[in-house]
């Protein structure tokens, strides 16, 4: 009895970080329609901020005024972003929202390890309440409940915020009706300025109250907008009394599991998150319909299969990469190997991001999955190459099927969300689960068979295998399927007035696609011969949207265009600088601000304009 | 033989009734309209007979089999075609492709993974075109078409799903005096050909009282009447509360 009190307190003081960086992010979101990917970086910055003033001004502003400083220096920030980035992106596509506010999450992170460095930075504890006392029977930290009583004091300020100021008023109006808001003469840009503002300072407060309780790392970005992003599809996006609600479960299910069934908190989690899109898939307190807004946007083009020259495109490229060899020298043998592997890795993200408007942010797991499951198969059963490359996608496709199938039922950023979480349970499901997958240390010598140890060799058959899974993709894009997942996409309402279940193609082309990334993710294990957590980890999945992105969406070709400058660009910067993530990061929000139909977009525009002159 | 049968259906959005118990029948070979002011209710009850909204209360049977609580695709299945007040095609297909999507689903062939779809029914689909006038239009983009081109598009989109019972959403607006009594006459033939029953809201009333061969009147979620054109026509309930004073004397 007294131990579940104990456990259910450390669980409401976990529940108050939670809970404040959940509600900026829903905020946020309400009034921009924006999910700000980097939320999580000013978590981190608000620790980071915090435990160096508490450290070198905590003689003079003490400790609370180290809390508040870092939350408003976060805060500032945040309206700082509003103003260059998130202003000029409103009116975009979410996905590139969502990529551009991810290239974000790149630059923060990189430039903070330039003034941080790498190493975690524990704070001073507060002052006063650095003890612990007993209740009954159990040692409880003091802090616990100052934490309780400051997410209790921040839960009822924003209530009266929200119901008792004009400025609270004006912001609920945006959240439910922007129209209106431009009609009430009130200048825009300030109120989302604002609202940034204070969705910042939130999640600065939330990482700088975590000081005593928890070391400033550069992983905290990452860590806590998962679990925000859980915590607001389960609450209901928009929703703030919602994200209280899911902070208290998400928290308390963390404090209870790590006693009861530490290595399954994230199952637990997982399940949680499952019913609640099963039973409520609008949240807890969410209100349905809230987030099918369309309409405005531009016709997408027609999709034409390719006709007179564009016809030879395939054969030609095929061609091309099949004499490659000859020309690039071994090394380009080992490089064009990968290639050729994130070329179908990004086509398959492509084949449902483009052909079905599907938003997965967690594609990586399936990559993952493939790898490992070819990996798992080499060191667990002792199967061989060929063997292990035909289980790759068995696995990629049964994690496909599943998460997939609570991944379709919400469209658009909610999608995005819960792919995500999906991906990074999978990937601290690899990091934790040591006896089978060795953890950090991933899985050693996962090489070819003797026929295929020679580099040359292996390409081709990389090059024979994903290129015809490439063209196996191709042809379900214009095969009755894909147009019916294109059907789903384009007009959903229409497609289920003609009998389509658009839920079930859906679903079906997610776990092809999660199936085709498998065979991926298996060339993957063996041409590097190892595999680490890392390859599941969300930055696999940025990799892949950005490939995509670069080499444009609306066109088949451009994940191999997309693939090929990427991976080439990505070697150069590894090897040239050590600020690769800055410069991706950056690379990212440019593309989004300025190239947003991407490479294949570019050539397609000259050949217009050449057609024209 | 009757198609569809709605009884006592009502629905209501947040205490505002938008239908409020509505009954009738359309039989197959009948043309019905069904008028009203706008937010009488006409587009909620083509909602709720096929299935994108769920009647509070009351039944909807078609071909004698209850569908309350089906969802539209497996509505669209029993042989019920229909257009949207929004006209709602795929943006990113040509006109045929368009028609080519409905076909294919309805033969449930859409989940064929090889042959280009473009491939599948073309005759079909041309045949289709050709009934509604849009047979020099099948290579267009349809996210690009003029409106009226949309609404013919969607006609043969909603027939290519061979309905016993067709729903038409006001199937004429945003076309030319003439090309309405055009589609209609062509709605009238295949209706005819195929032995369909028709239901569809309009407010040209031209064509409501040229083309149907019964018509409802709905008011505030609730039918006012009900009989022939020229039955209707003088109704004196519905010159008060559908046409208008200054319409009194007019149809």
């Amino acid at each position: 009895m007294s131990f579940i009190a104990v456990q259910a307190l450390t669980g409401l003081a976990g529940a108050a970080s939670l809970f404040l960086v959940a509600a900026g992010l829903t905020i946020v979101f309400g009034v921009t329609r924006i999910v700000n990917f980097a939320h999580g970086s000013l978590y981190m910055l608000g620790a980071y901020v915090a435990v160096t003033l508490a450290r070198d001004w905590g003689g003079a502003i003490g400790f609370w005024g180290a809390v508040a400083a870092a939350a408003l220096a976060v805060g500032a920030l945040g309206a700082l972003v509003e103003i260059v980035l998130l202003r000029r992106i409103y009116k975009s596509p979410e996905l590139f929202q969502l990529l551009a506010t991810f290239g974000l999450v790149l630059v923060i992170q990189d430039i903070t390890r330039a003034v941080w460095g790498a190493e975690n930075l524990l704070g001073p504890r507060a002052p006063g309440l650095d003890g612990a006392f007993a209740l009954l029977g159990h040692q409880v930290p003091e802090y616990d409940l100052a934490m309780i009583a400051i997410g209790s004091a921040v839960l009822g300020g924003l209530w009266l915020l929200f119901h008792r100021t004009r400025f609270g008023v004006l912001v609920r109006a945006a959240t439910e009706d922007r129209e209106m808001v431009a009609l009430l003469g009130v200048d825009q840009r300030l109120l989302f300025t604002a609202v940034l503002f204070l969705g910042a300072a939130l999640a600065g407060l939330g990482g700088a109250l975590q000081m005593p309780r928890q070391a400033a790392s550069l992983d905290l970005d990452l860590l806590i907008i998962v679990e925000a992003f859980v915590v607001v599809v389960v609450g209901g996006m928009g929703s703030i009394a919602g994200a209280a609600l899911a902070a208290i479960l998400v928290a308390e299910i963390h404090a209870f599991g790590i006693v009861l069934v530490p290595k399954s908190t994230l199952v637990l989690i997982f399940l949680v998150m499952a019913a609640t899109l099963v039973l409520r898939p609008a949240g807890l307190l969410g209100r349905a319909g809230a987030e099918s807004e369309e309409g405005g946007r531009a016709p997408p083009p027609i999709l034409r299969a390719a006709h007179g020259k564009a016809r030879l495109a395939w054969p030609l490229l095929a061609l091309a990469m099949a004499v490659a060899p000859v020309v690039i020298g071994e090394w380009g043998v080992v490089l064009a190997t990968e290639i050729v592997v994130y070329a179908l890795l990004a086509a398959s993200l492509h084949f449902i991001l483009w052909g079905g408007g599907l938003v997965s942010f967690g594609h990586a797991a399936y990559f993952g999955l493939g790898a490992y499951g070819a990996a798992l198969a080499v060191k667990h059963l002792g199967a061989g190459m060929t063997p292990a490359l035909a289980l790759a996608p068995l696995a990629a496709t049964l994690g496909a099927a599943v998460y997939g199938w609570f991944a379709v039922r919400r469209a658009g950023i909610y999608m995005a969300m819960l792919t995500l979480a999906f991906a990074q349970m999978t990937w601290s499901a690899a990091f934790q689960w040591v006896r089978m997958t060795g953890g950090d240390n991933g899985i050693l010598g996962v090489w070819p068979d003797a026929w295929a140890a020679d580099p040359l060799v292996f390409y081709y058959l990389a090059l024979v295998v994903c290129g015809a899974t490439i063209w196996g993709l191709q042809r379900v894009v214009h095969a009755p399927f894909g147009h019916a997942l294109r059907a789903g996409r384009d007009l959903a309402l229409r497609a289920e007035a003609l009998g389509i279940d658009v839920l079930r193609v859906r679903w079906l082309a997610f776990t092809l696609a999660g199936a085709a990334a498998g065979v991926a993710g298996g060339f993957f294990a063996f041409a590097k011969g190892s595999v680490f957590p890392n390859i599941l980890h969300v930055g696999t999945s940025l990799d892949a949207l950005v490939m995509v992105l670069m080499g444009g969406v609306e066109h088949l070709a451009g994940p191999l265009a997309g693939a090929l400058s990427y991976t080439g660009l990505a070697a150069e910067l590894a090897r040239r600088t050590a600020h690769w993530q800055l410069i991706l990061g950056g690379l990212v929000i440019v593309l989004v601000l300025v190239l947003p139909r991407g490479l294949a977009g570019l050539a397609a525009r000259a050949e217009r304009m050449e057609g024209e002159a | 033989m009757t198609s569809l049968v709605v009884r006592d259906v009502a629905l209501a959005f947040g205490g505002v009734r938008a239908v409020a118990g509505v009954s009738f029948t359309v039989a197959a070979g009948e043309r019905v309209a069904l008028i009203g002011p706008n937010g009488a209710g006409k587009s909620t009850l083509f909602n709720l007979v096929t299935g994108q909204l769920r009647p509070d209360a009351g039944m909807v049977l078609i071909d004698g089999r209850l569908t309350v609580g089906l969802p539209p695709r497996a509505i669209a299945r029993m042989g019920v075609g229909r257009t949207f007040q929004v006209a709602a095609t795929f943006a990113s297909m040509t006109v045929r492709e368009n028609v080519q999507m409905a076909l294919l689903a309805h033969a449930r062939r859409h989940l064929r993974l090889w042959r280009p779809a473009r491939t599948h029914f073309v005759a079909e689909a041309e045949a289709l075109l050709a009934l509604v006038g849009m047979q020099d239009a099948a290579e267009r983009g349809a996210g690009i078409l003029a409106y009226g081109d949309l609404r013919r598009l969607e006609l043969a989109m909603a027939l290519a799903g061979s309905p016993r019972l067709l729903l038409l959403d006001e199937p004429t607006a945003g076309m030319a005096p003439a090309e309405r009594a055009g589609l209609m006459a062509a709605v009238a033939c295949v209706a005819a050909e195929r032995d369909l029953a028709v239901l569809f809201t309009e407010h040209d009333m031209d064509v409501v009282f040229g083309h149907a061969t019964r018509i409802l009147v709905l008011d505030h979620g609730l039918l006012i009447a009900s009989g022939a054109p020229d039955a209707v026509r003088r109704d004196p309930k519905v010159r008060a509360v559908y046409l208008g004073a200054e319409s009194a004397g007019a149809p």
